[in-house]
């Protein structure tokens, strides 16, 4: 690796570290200046007025995980596109095809996720 | 003008309230994970190129990493943490409504993201902002992406949370999302993370399409930060023109047309690069 790489990388290191501090610091000051008064009343959860039954730590509906599950896949499929992005340049036109023939069985994935009704929200 | 940031400073005087019934640990992390991620995505964005200053040259980058669109998105998906934790921790119904909303919104429009900067990563043929700036200099990428430029404005307008995609916070039905059992400078934090993101996501429309800081006469930052305005102009026009959509309408466009549509995109811009080949 040429210097020139890790000395970005390492101001990309900083800029995390200083975000952090800069997140931290204010939270860190308003919990040394804010006014505190815990009341049982005020520190209910907030439910429209009424006095908040059970937990909201419950079951939801599945159509999440089905969505969360449909993302993953194409997620990395947009992972394993970025690679062949950037030296597609340099690679011959067989290369295309290759990726084609991908994008092509992906999509015929998303084809029958929304034939099977993954994609309706109901 | 300067209302915003005396409303900030008022924020860190209110009350710290910490709810009853809260997870304490993730209700503390969740502001501060998604406001550090906000911060720390300018650390790849070029505001000009190189200049002189007293004979010295000073890149007006932090850093050119090799791989600076990627850190872009990985910052972006990590915020969705920020909001799904904030949210559960919260013991709140509608809160962990709201974030579940918010995180099936975020997954699904950050793929047409990522198909649209696939796009012109396969036109500027690297991962770098700066060298996509510098790919830009006969012809934006506006002109040669249209349809990408199209599908990334609308994916950024879903990303950041905003109107017409606000469901996460939608009042009417949800309080306030996410940030109903948020008070104080907590609150304000989300509020922060939200506002940077909608000037990031503009800076990276200008980067990736509209020739970052490329224009005649002026000098590069003031044409970086000319076109960057421009873009939180539009985040804050369409807020107030357009209605809300419903949450099925929205998880529809992004499955059926937005990703279909951002996979057409990359292999009809691969098939013309590939044709113009000698």
């Amino acid at each position: 690796m040429p210097p020139n790489v890790v000395v970005d990388w390492l101001y990309v290191g900083v800029f995390a570290i200083v975000g952090t501090i800069m997140a931290a610091l204010p939270l860190a000051v308003v919990w040394l200046l804010a006014p505190r008064a815990d009341l049982p009343q005020k520190t209910l959860t907030y439910e429209s007025g009424v006095i908040p039954f059970g937990q909201a730590w419950a079951q939801f509906n599945v159509r999440y995980y089905l969505f969360a599950l449909i993302f993953v896949v194409f997620d990395v499929e947009v992972i394993y596109l970025y690679p062949w992005a950037v030296v597609f340049r340099r690679l011959s036109a067989f290369a295309f095809v290759e990726m084609l023939i991908f994008v092509l069985i992906l999509l015929v994935g998303l084809a029958y996720a929304w034939r099977k009704g993954a994609l309706e929200w109901v | 003008m300067l209302q915003p940031l005396a409303d900030g400073i008022k924020l860190i005087f209110k009350e710290d309230f910490v709810p009853a019934r809260v997870d304490l640990v993730v209700y503390w992390l969740a502001p501060a994970i998604s406001m550090v991620v906000a911060l720390f995505v300018y650390a790849v964005i070029p505001f000009g190129p190189e200049i002189t200053i007293f004979g010295r040259r000073v890149p007006l980058y932090l850093a050119d990493v090799n791989i600076g669109i990627l850190v872009v998105l990985a910052a972006s998906s990590v915020g969705v943490y920020g909001i799904i934790l904030g949210g559960w921790s919260s013991n709140n119904k509608y809160s962990l409504l709201g974030s579940l909303r918010s995180s099936a919104q975020l997954i699904s429009y950050e793929l047409a993201l990522g198909l649209a900067v696939i796009a012109v990563v396969i036109t500027a043929g690297s991962l770098s902002l700066v060298e996509i700036v510098k790919a830009q200099e006969r012809v934006w990428f506006v002109a040669l992406q249209p349809l990408g430029f199209v599908i990334f404005l609308i994916a950024a307008v879903a990303e950041t949370n905003r109107a017409p995609f606000d469901l996460p916070e939608a009042e009417q039905e949800l309080i306030a999302g996410y940030q109903t059992e948020y008070g104080g400078f907590k609150f304000a934090m989300f509020y922060i993370a939200e506002y940077i993101a909608i000037v990031t996501m503009s800076a990276l429309a200008t980067t990736l399409f509209w020739g970052g800081w490329q224009g005649p006469v002026l000098p590069p930052l003031v044409w970086f930060a000319l076109k960057t305005f421009a873009f939180i102009f539009f985040f804050v026009w369409i807020r107030a023109t357009l209605p809300r959509v419903r949450h099925d309408q929205l998880m529809a466009f992004g499955w059926k047309v937005l990703v279909p549509l951002g996979l057409v995109n990359v292999v009809v811009t691969a098939l013309i690069v590939v044709l113009r080949q000698p």
